[in-house]
């Protein structure tokens, strides 16, 4: 597939973040035809993602591993009014040492060295996770562009992606402009996304396309296209703060077009669902629905995250339940 | 394994459903089941038996009796016994008895659902999420018919002792959907279930018993072929409710012709997949997953048949078979699979020998690569494209997970690509444009058609074929029908035998002025036309004098008749409004010249003008009330718990043969020809043999009151040989047959070439001036057969 030269030579192969494993998406020219031929059914969709759980389960040693799996994907997040330097510098410990070290030694993964995917804030504290985090490997993710509404000057949205990159962030999580979605607006999308990516140069960048706010199946389909054509190494469900996050359908349906986008251009691009998603049962679901649509491949960090914050607590209270045959309380875990 | 292995893997391991349970009722049965008859389980009277494998592993899983003719003679017995008394209670009593098995199935669910798969071979998943909340849902839905009967089936009674044979595929939804709404509706039962899987019935039976439902209401006999053929035989049966291969469901046609038997058949089909090229291609692909991996293919309604748009069919299949690469096949009891086991080694062999046949003529064979189970009957997912109309596999069921795929180039080529089969059960339609897609929908010969999905079923939407796929509707209203038969036709007795024709006498006439002869051609695509053979019977008056001639008709008459109605589809899809406006120009032409036939009806049958004018007046009414009904029998919107509806059309048959019977020759001949035009089918009439001069006086009425050619043909002659042809013309969608009672016999005997529809008398007279027995829904049901369009929507 041609790549978009501009945005290919400012992207570069020499990322720091560590899961550059796969060829980053070199973005193609907006193909509107291709937008418009999208089509989504609606009731198609909401019965293969209200089936799947009923085809595909785990259980016993392969759900404890699938569990410690979804916590290498879990970009630990914390975007908080009221998060503070030490709040931060808690949650990067979290990261770290996510799970007890007695409860991994019994799962025979002490030596896996297991952390979270990323840890994901606001620009204002990726200073202070990135020396947290100094020499763990573990990225740090900012959001960005305005986050959550997305609604601050162009310029400033440029200006706040060099300013955390230039702070160490090795990922933004972009907010697009929704209007651009609801007017039907594929070229100005097409062209915001553009110069996101190109502003984060090294750095990865995941497109969040707020799907509650933007509504329809056929709407998350054509913006999931735009995002990737215009060069979104990730495209991600919600900010977190929208009405509805992160749901099976909508997965779905962004699955299809990652599989549809590689498939014409070879690129492999990552999937983020954030918002809802607490409970260790309601992870499965998600890796089941990646393993059947995209592959063994989409399991692993570099092309799946979690944003999630309470979801890593559910899932310790299941893996004692699992080494000790005893249900397990929060109190017993390390909070992040 | 370990966790670090799985960590490394991310494979899914096993996740076995329990089956202790399970294990222990069939032990607790390992000295063999009996039959459930009159309440209890009983030993086979000459204590046959029989053995049940588990198709997953080939391990004998129970001992089973094997029912004879003394067996279902024992069942029958209780069954009549019971029936009045079941029959008498009050609706609400009877829906609190579904309502209870209701509860019980749910109450039992998963130990049903564990039974099912271990006997059938099905994934636990599809017993546990489908089959058995269906089951539920389906006395659940027969409880409420129950407690409405009185209101909402006032005009009907119970059919009786009904004699139900059920597959091997759906073994307890078949049971729910046959004996929930016999039972509901004040019925009988002795079920016969299939022979690979008789485990759940008896479970059933056992929970039935539990629940209070009365002895000898619902009785069980278990065994082969032969049970069921026992069963069809009885003579004390009032109806046979058969649900299996088309093969078998003719050879009970023809066994049950002449028994005054009810039937209702639902058999087989080739169901088309038809994929347009602005579907949800991913959403599409996922219902075609549903469509014919669903059960292992072993669906009667499963989309065998991949209908692709040119331009989509190749991404369409590289999408396919890449999805087909992720379905697991494995044990039934495995939580994570997609396909479980053939339900027996002969099925296995059908399919792996259909498969090879259809390389052989060519088609591009794709099966994924993956490890079957090393014992036990296992089939991989298989696509067959680039299949030709001709080939085998696009024509015959295979019942096993193989689709065969085609391309079409245009809408009107899909549909008749689609329609080019002998059956007709169901069709899926994908397309994102909602005018295309409900464009289609009418025009496919199918009586179950999913948009944008495959493979919905509900109790309240019925169910049931077109053509060879059978007939009779499972579910809803349409379905409660066949389980009822009119208050008004439950009298009737049998016609009193005809006089004897009079000996001719010679004519009169010396030099007066003669007649001008009138002899009658026959009416044919709106023409009148010799007579083949070129020869005329005489027709009679009471006395033996010659009132005049009509044409003798023959096969090749027939064959004419039946190619003009054929050719006059349209009327089939002309607007109700301007079928009704048609009746009513009939009744008024007729009504222009009502002197002439009470004249002619006179001099035909001898009786008083009154009643000759009454019979004429009757026939103008009649004409009315079917221009009436033409736009008012109307189908329903049924409401499945989906968010979507689904139609129930009021579809015409098609092309109509009539043999009408001697008495009242104007108006049994308005009769039963006005309610089929009426609802858009094209007629081939037979008039009353010894009176047929009020239908030849008929052809100017037809002729000057804008009917269109081919809509009613008329066919003089002789009845036995015309119904005959009509009988086995395999064109002739329908016959109605009023008159003696060999006719009927004969005709439901010739039927099962295509299996048409058939309303014959058995020779029971029926008052052709009462309205009840004689005008309105109570033909018009016949006069239609409903199609459920299943439309799901949300953006």
């Amino acid at each position: 597939m041609m790549a978009d030269l501009k945005i290919a030579s400012i992207g570069g192969s020499t990322n720091q973040a560590g899961h550059n494993l796969v060829p980053r998406n070199e973005a193609m020219p907006l193909d509107l035809g291709w937008v418009r031929d999208v089509r989504v059914n609606l009731s198609g969709v909401e019965r293969r993602a209200a089936t799947l759980p009923g085809r595909r389960t785990v259980k016993k040693d392969a759900q404890a591993a699938w569990l410690l799996k979804a916590i290498t994907c879990i970009d630990l997040t914390t975007l908080s009014g009221d998060d503070t330097r030490q709040r931060v510098e808690r949650l990067c410990a979290k990261a770290k040492a996510p799970v007890r070290p007695d409860l991994l030694d019994a799962l025979g993964m002490a030596d896996r060295h297991l952390t979270t995917g990323a840890v994901c804030v606001y620009h204002r504290f990726v200073k202070t996770a990135v020396a947290a985090l100094a020499g763990s490997g573990i990225p740090v993710a900012a959001v960005s562009t305005g986050f959550p509404a997305g609604l601050i000057p162009h310029d400033l949205k440029l200006k706040e992606i060099e300013a955390s990159v230039r702070d160490g962030a090795a990922e933004i999580d972009i907010v697009i402009t929704r209007e651009h979605v609801l007017t039907g607006n594929w070229q100005a999308l097409y062209d915001e996304m553009r110069d996101f990516r190109m502003a984060c140069g090294d750095a990865h960048v995941k497109a969040i396309l707020a799907t509650g706010d933007i509504k329809t199946l056929r709407n998350v389909a054509r913006a999931s296209l735009v995002c990737m054509m215009a060069g979104a190494d990730f495209i991600k469900t919600s900010t977190g703060k929208e009405g509805v996050n992160a749901t099976l359908p909508v997965t779905l349906v962004m699955l299809r077009m990652i599989r549809a986008y590689q498939e014409r251009t070879g690129f492999k691009v990552g999937y983020k669902p954030a918002g809802g998603i607490s409970a260790a049962k309601d992870v499965l679901n998600y890796q089941i629905m990646m393993k059947e649509e995209l592959g063994r491949e989409w399991l692993e960090p570099h092309l799946f995250r979690i944003g999630a914050s309470s979801l890593l607590a559910d899932i310790e209270r299941q893996l004692e339940h699992h080494v000790t045959g005893r249900y397990s309380a929060f109190n017993r875990h390390a909070v992040g | 394994m370990s966790v670090a292995r799985y960590f490394d893997e991310m494979s899914y391991g096993p996740a076995p459903e329990a089956d202790a349970e399970a294990r222990a009722w069939l032990k607790k049965h390992a000295a063999g089941f009996g039959h459930f008859i009159n309440g209890a389980f009983v030993k086979s009277a000459d204590d046959g038996h029989f053995e049940t494998m588990e198709p997953a592993t080939d391990a004998r899983l129970a001992r089973v009796a094997q029912g004879s003719a003394a067996d279902i003679d024992a069942a029958v017995k209780a069954a009549r016994a019971a029936q009045a008394r079941w029959a008498r209670l009050s609706g609400h009593a009877r829906a609190r008895h579904l309502y209870a098995l209701a509860r019980a199935v749910q109450r039992h669910g998963r130990l049903l659902a564990v039974i099912e798969a271990l006997d059938n071979g099905k994934p636990i998943r599809e017993t546990r999420d489908i089959d058995i909340p269906l089951v539920a849902r389906h006395f659940y839905h027969h409880a409420g018919w129950a407690q409405l009967q009185e209101t909402e089936f006032a005009d009907q009674v119970p059919v009786g002792v009904v004699g139900q044979v059920i597959p091997w595929n759906f073994p307890l939804l078949m049971l729910a959907w046959k004996v929930a709404p016999a039972l509901a509706l004040g019925n009988t039962v002795v079920l016969k279930p299939a022979e690979y899987t008789p485990l759940s019935a008896l479970l059933f039976a056992e929970i039935a018993a539990d629940a209070g439902l009365p002895a000898g209401v619902f009785n069980v006999v278990t065994g082969d072929g032969g049970t069921g053929a026992a069963l069809v035989a009885h003579p004390d049966v009032d109806k046979i409710a058969f649900t299996g291969s088309s093969e078998v469901g003719k050879i009970i046609r023809e066994k049950t012709a002449g028994s005054g038997k009810s039937l209702t058949l639902e058999l087989g089909g080739k169901s088309p997949f038809i994929v347009f090229d602005d579907a949800d291609i991913d959403s599409a692909i996922e219902g075609v997953v549903d469509a014919i991996w669903f059960n292992q293919g072993q669906v009667c309604c499963a989309g065998s048949r991949l209908l692709l748009q040119e331009g989509i069919a190749d991404t369409f299949l590289a999408r396919l078979k890449r999805r087909m690469g992720s379905l697991r096949v494995g044990q039934p009891l495995d939580k994570a699979i997609d396909m479980g086991a053939i339900v027996a080694p002969v099925q296995l062999e059908r399919i792996k020998s259909l498969v090879a046949t259809g390389v052989a003529e060519g088609a591009d064979l794709f099966q994924p690569k993956m490890t079957l189970p090393e014992n036990g009957c296992f089939y991989p997912p298989t696509l067959l494209a680039n299949v030709q109309s001709a080939a085998t596999v696009m024509r015959e069921e295979i019942f096993g997970p193989v689709l065969v795929a085609m391309t079409f180039r245009t809408p009107d080529e899909a549909v008749m690509l689609a329609n080019n089969t002998r059956y007709g059960l169901a069709a899926s339609i994908w397309s994102e444009t909602i005018g295309l897609a409900l464009d289609i929908a009418p025009k496919l010969q199918a009586g179950v058609v999913w948009i944008n999905a495959t493979n919905l079923f509900d109790a309240g939407v019925g169910f049931g074929g077109y053509r060879e796929s059978g007939y009779g509707r499972e579910g809803g209203r349409e379905g409660a029908h066949e389980y009822l038969k009119p208050a008004a036709w439950a009298k009737r007795k049998p016609r009193a035998a005809a006089e004897p024709l009079p000996q001719p006498q010679p004519t009169a006439d010396g030099f007066g002025l003669p007649q001008i002869d009138r002899t009658a051609k026959l009416f044919i695509g709106g023409k009148q036309a010799r007579p083949d053979g070129n020869y005329a019977r005489v027709v009679l008056d009471p006395k033996g004098r010659k009132l005049g001639e009509v044409g003798e008709g023959n096969r090749k008459d027939i064959r004419n008749a039946v190619a003009a109605a054929r050719a006059a589809e349209a009327w089939s899809r002309a607007t109700t409004h301007n079928r009704a406006q048609i009746l009513y120009y009939i009744a008024e032409n007729l009504s222009a010249r009502a002197d002439e036939f009470t004249q002619r009806i006179v001099a035909m049958t001898g009786t008083s003008k009154v009643k000759a004018a009454a019979e004429v007046e009757a026939s103008i009414a009649r004409l009315f009330s079917y221009g009436a009904w033409a736009d008012k029998f109307e189908g329903a919107v049924h409401q499945p718990p989906l968010r979507g509806v689904a139609l129930a059309m009021n579809e015409p048959l098609g092309v109509v043969g009539v043999v009408c019977p001697d008495e009242a020759p104007l108006l049994g001949f308005i009769s039963l020809m006005a309610p089929l035009i009426a609802m858009g089918n094209r007629v081939v009439v037979v008039p009353s043999e010894r009176h047929p001069l009020a239908a030849t006086d008929f052809y100017q009425i037809l002729e000057t009151s804008d009917v269109p050619p081919g809509v009613v043909n008329i066919v003089t002659g002789t009845a036995k040989d015309l119904a005959k042809t009509l009988a086995e013309h395999d064109d002739v969608d329908g016959l109605w047959v009023f008159g003696a009672a060999e006719l009927s016999t004969m005709a439901e005997k010739l039927s099962v070439g295509n299996l048409k529809r058939l309303l014959v008398d058995h020779g029971l007279a029926i008052d052709w001036h009462d309205r009840a027995a004689a005008e309105g829904p109570i033909l018009l049901r016949h006069a239609v057969q409903v199609k459920n369009i299943w439309i799901p929507y949300g953006e």
